[in-house]
């Protein structure tokens, strides 16, 4: 019995072809996207935990120095010679050329075994590591990247991960200009007893626990979120897809379901086959959504690694891995998001009595049932996000306000429609005209699952471009206050730094050092800036809160200033105390914008600089310089030298590359967007198909009345147009509210600056062009079909056979 | 003469090859007049219908509805052509699920600019519709939808009301008052009225029957 009642339900999709292949298409984009976007971030986890556990440092308590500053190599001898089993490595970023890498210096002859994970310390691979010159390990990845660069010899080992370089820790210092200096002591599990208590040997020393999460995985989380966020919401786009789907198939078999029950069929067996057909489509789906999925992560993943890079200064793995764990997820969404899109349609034909089914009144009853539910659905949800958006905080309340508000307003989207649609029949005077009203309300139905996608989809366009205008138009002008310099030159080395100042101090307006150390501050990893007293500053310093005459207070060494990052992340504002490393207690005088920047940053006058610091890497300095004569300076500078060209940079090219790796930053967004818009436009174009064949039975008697084909087919495409032109007027004031949250909320949250929001009409103007393009496509075919369909198509719609 | 057929013939193409349904269909039908179609079920009854309607083209032969020729017209000819001369009422109701009564009843009347007020009132008493103008056709019982189907045919004033079992829906004292409105307004309004039925008793009332049987005209 089951079997051939399963196979009378089967018959549907045999005869209706297209509508499997809609369902299928829907379902394997919703889980592609869903599961592309999270085998990026499961490649980009992968990364951050094996840089993490390089060094075992997940599993080993480490010494570090309690003020964030570098151990001092006697305090290292010191516990050694007291008995204590502690190994150093030096951190830090290290120049190559043009390259700058994460290098971490070692030695190997103190190592716990725990921290092993890269076998540097065997026979003659130890003499060849710890022997001038030494070797430098780096991954195949990063080897390739140093080819072109002027480096120590390289040794390619597996268990590196991109973007980092170990090397014995007298090579680290060197490179990192670090002499004497460690980050921190890697402690032995096994320890002797009586050991001198470390306050009384080492007093400056803290011990820090093993940490599972990584510093990146904690800096890159909201890079994260961001794209998880743009996972669910393609995919709730193409489970709008699969809902359509899904309620036709369900509303059509409703006489086989019907015949299938007076047959002896029990409610219970109609619902198990319905459930295991979709079980059975939903798996087909998701193997090739999987599939999908890690093409679209194989192509973004490059970019996404790109923007890591450039913008935390993480290096992620360009290549994707295979990861059966991944697979696994993305069948199981796939299989759980055909159940939820199903759920309503097979809770309806459990609550309905036997004959119930075969009855229209009864389904539109259900309809009306839905839409009351829908419109609570709808206020609950848009009177939460303003709730959430008033009284929460964090990022994840930001995307709270985010989804609930799109939700919300995707099911508001019919009733407004509605509501629009009843005034233009009303106002309606011509017979055609009340119909072509009436008749689009009547189909809002069958299409406001598509209209909804197209909502999401077009909302999101419009927010997620005002976000990324507003940030681009500020991080323009931020750059030309930032990098008011016409030229950057870095000396190769100190002695080489200081002759290039000194050669430059007659032929230029000024010469202003850019020196910095690393340090922590606050329990974060800072950078801190000297700067000297110069009109440059003063004039072009974007200062988002300051006291008055800051900058003098500046070079007398009175306070400092702090980047918004560090300001909100710690909540430090203007007058606040703050302690530097090497126990430096000041003050806070100014807060100032530092878009791009994930890291904190302080600056100080650059005498101040010198006093506190001795380690300073004095190096770069930025020239003032007619702009005229920087290309002829330029020019004077590399001959006087013998300087690479990657040692002096002009104003123009270091904004092009900072725009450049900001573009990138948002090349995945704008591609998902992309995507997003995609996928609502298959969702409309299914949606239309689907609903054409049923259409004919509601356009065959007015056609029979005097309308031709060709008339009814152009009112068709209308209402499609209008419909989603509708849709696009409500789409406008939600991407702009999501623009405002996505700005005012989230990036707060996740990047820790705030931005002014701008409006583009021009940019909405081509998305509704867009927009429009993309629902005429859809209805295109259908429509076409309808104006070619044959008499014989519509008199059969008449037939007593019917 | 208001309808003059001759020679019709029609096929369809099925899957055991072409089937012919009408082999050469002739008589004439003056205004003012009524006609039955009778004969078993796939006869061809519906198909003449649809062919006199405009809705469907003949393989052969020609029809003159109200002296135009209506094979070879164009689409949009045709089209005019049903939505001033012709009114149809379909066996399955086919009202327009988007509209209520009242704007089904008007529908076709105003789209042939013939709408008017008194006539559609009169309408509406006969056929006991006056309690369903603000229901939509979905929210009806199928005789409350023929009732509707045929008030929107007649509402129009066409020339010539084509009907397929207008009344098989309807209790018989219901039916019996469709049919005389419609036959009142053949005599009032000097148009025809053929009507494909199975009812004997029905066909009695008019002025004449077709019988058809394999395609042809049998009595």
């Amino acid at each position: 019995m089951i079997i051939t009642a399963f196979k009378a339900l089967l018959s549907h999709w045999l005869r209706k072809p297209g509508q499997l292949a809609t369902l299928i298409v829907g379902l394997s984009l919703a889980t592609a996207l869903w599961s592309g976007v999270k085998a990026i971030n499961a490649e980009a986890t992968a990364s951050y935990d094996q840089a993490a556990a390089t060094l075992g440092q997940d599993r080993l308590t480490q010494l570090v120095r309690a003020d964030g500053e570098r151990i001092d190599q006697r305090v290292y001898i010191t516990l050694r010679r007291a008995g204590w089993l502690v190994s150093p490595v030096l951190e830090g970023d290290a120049q190559f050329g043009t390259l700058r890498l994460r290098l971490l210096g070692i030695d190997p002859l103190t190592m716990p075994p725990q921290s092993q994970s890269v076998a540097v310390a065997k026979g003659e691979d130890l003499l060849s590591f710890i022997a001038s010159p030494s070797l430098i390990y780096a991954s195949a990845e990063t080897a390739a990247r140093l080819a072109e660069q002027q480096t120590p010899p390289v040794r390619i080992v597996k268990g590196i991960p991109p973007g980092t370089i170990i090397a014995d820790i007298g090579q680290a210092q060197t490179l990192l200009k670090a002499d004497g200096k460690m980050s921190r002591l890697l402690v032995w599990k096994t320890q002797a007893r009586n050991l001198v208590p470390l306050k009384t040997i080492a007093p400056d020393l803290v011990l820090r626990e093993p940490s599972r999460a990584s510093d990146f995985s904690r800096l890159t989380d909201s890079f994260h979120l961001n794209l998880t966020a743009f996972g669910y919401l393609a995919f709730i786009v193409g489970l709008f897809i699969v809902y359509a789907a899904i309620g036709l198939a369900f509303e059509q078999r409703r006489s086989v379901f019907r015949t299938l029950r007076a047959l002896g069929l029990s409610l219970r067996a109609l619902v198990f086959i319905l459930i295991t057909e979709l079980l059975v489509m939903s798996l087909v789906a998701g193997v090739i959504g999987v599939a999908l999925g890690y093409l679209v992560a194989a192509v973004l993943l490059p970019d996404v690694a790109a923007t890591l890079r450039g913008l935390y200064g993480v290096d992620v793995s360009g290549t994707l891995a295979f990861r059966p764990s991944w697979w696994l997820a993305g069948l199981a969404i796939a299989v759980g998001g055909t159940l939820i899109a199903s759920a309503q349609n097979l809770w309806q034909v459990w609550n309905m009595a036997i004959l119930a089914p075969a009855q229209p009144r009864a389904w539109a009853k259900a309809a009306a049932r839905t839409r009351r539910w829908q419109a609570l659905g709808a206020i609950v949800l848009l009177l939460l996000s303003i709730t959430l958006a008033k009284f929460g905080q964090g990022l994840f309340v930001g995307f709270a306000i985010l989804g609930t508000m799109m939700l919300g307003a995707s099911l508001a989207l019919p009733l407004m429609l509605s509501t629009l649609l009843s005034l233009g029949e009303r106002y309606a005077k011509k017979p055609i005209a009340v119909w072509f009203w009436a008749d689009t309300r009547q189909q809002l139905s069958g299409q406001s699952m598509a209209l909804m996608a197209l909502l999401l989809a077009l909302a999101t366009n419009v927010g997620v471009g005002t976000m990324v205008s507003s940030f681009r138009l500020t991080f323009v002008g931020y750059l030309d206050q930032r990098l008011a310099s016409e030229l950057y030159v870095t000396g190769r080395t100190q002695a080489e730094a200081d002759a290039i100042r000194a050669w430059l101090v007659p032929r230029s307006d000024a010469v202003l050092p850019i020196w910095n150390v690393e340090r922590q501050v606050a329990g974060q990893p800072a950078l801190i800036f000297g700067v000297a007293d110069h009109p440059t500053y003063r004039k072009n310093w974007p200062m988002l809160s300051a006291v008055p005459d800051v900058w003098d207070k500046i070079a007398k060494g009175d306070g400092v200033l702090i980047n918004e990052q560090l300001s909100r992340r710690e909540q430090l504002n203007l007058g606040d105390e703050v302690m530097l490393p090497s126990s430096w207690q000041t003050h806070i005088i100014g807060v100032y914008s530092d878009y791009g920047n994930p890291a904190g940053q302080v600056i100080v006058g650059i005498d101040q600089l010198s006093v506190h610091y001795k380690d300073i890497t004095k190096l770069r300095y930025g020239i003032r310089v007619r702009p005229e004569k920087a290309a002829a300076l330029a020019e004077s500078l590399r001959k006087q030298f013998d300087l690479p060209a990657t040692n002096i940079v002009n104003q123009v090219d270091l904004k092009k590359l900072s725009l450049g790796v900001f573009e990138r930053t948002f090349m995945v967004t704008t591609a998902l967007n992309v995507l997003t818009l995609g996928v609502a436009a298959i969702a409309m174009f299914a949606s239309l198909m689907t609903l054409a064949e049923m259409r004919l039975v509601q356009l065959a008697p007015v056609w029979a009345m005097g309308l031709t084909r060709r008339h009814i087919a152009t009112l068709e495409f209308w209402r499609s147009m209008i419909l989603a032109g509708f849709t696009m007027v409500v789409a406008l004031p939600l991407g702009l509210a999501l623009a405002w949250i996505l700005l005012s909320v989230v990036n707060v949250e996740a990047f820790g600056w705030r931005l002014p929001m701008y409006v583009f009409p021009k940019e909405w103007a081509w998305l509704g062009l867009l927009g429009l393009i993309a629902s005429a496509l859809a209805a295109a075919f259908p429509v076409r079909r309808l104006a070619r369909s044959s008499p014989a198509d519509l008199l059969k719609v008449f037939a007593n056979e019917r | 003469m208001l309808l003059s057929l001759s020679q019709i013939e029609k096929s369809y193409v099925t899957a055991e090859g072409p089937l012919k349904v009408l082999r050469g269909i002739s008589f004439d039908l003056a205004a003012g007049k009524s006609l039955a179609l009778m004969g078993e079920s796939g006869c061809g009854k519906s198909t003449l219908l649809h062919l006199m309607a405009g809705l469907d083209q003949p393989d052969a032969g020609h029809i003159n509805l109200a002296g135009v020729d209506l094979t070879g017209l164009n689409d949009r000819v045709r089209a005019n052509l049903r939505r001033g001369t012709v009114g149809l009422v379909f066996q399955q109701f086919n009202l327009i699920p988007s509209l209520n009564v009242a704007s089904n009843l008007a529908f076709h009347a105003q789209l042939s600019e013939r709408y008017d007020g008194d006539w559609i009132k009169t309408i509406i008493t006969t056929l006991g519709l006056a309690d369903l103008l603000a229901r939509y056709p979905e929210q009806l019982s199928g005789g409350q939808q023929q009732r509707v189907a045929i008030g929107r045919t007649l509402a129009a004033k066409p020339k010539l009301v084509l009907a397929d079992e207008p009344t098989g829906n309807l209790d018989e004292a219901t039916g019996d008052a469709v049919l005389d409105l419609m036959l009142s307004m053949v005599k009032d309004a000097g148009c025809a009225l053929i009507m494909a039925t199975h009812s004997p008793r029905l066909a009695s009332r008019l002025n004449g029957y077709l019988k058809l049987h394999a395609g042809l005209i049998s009595s």
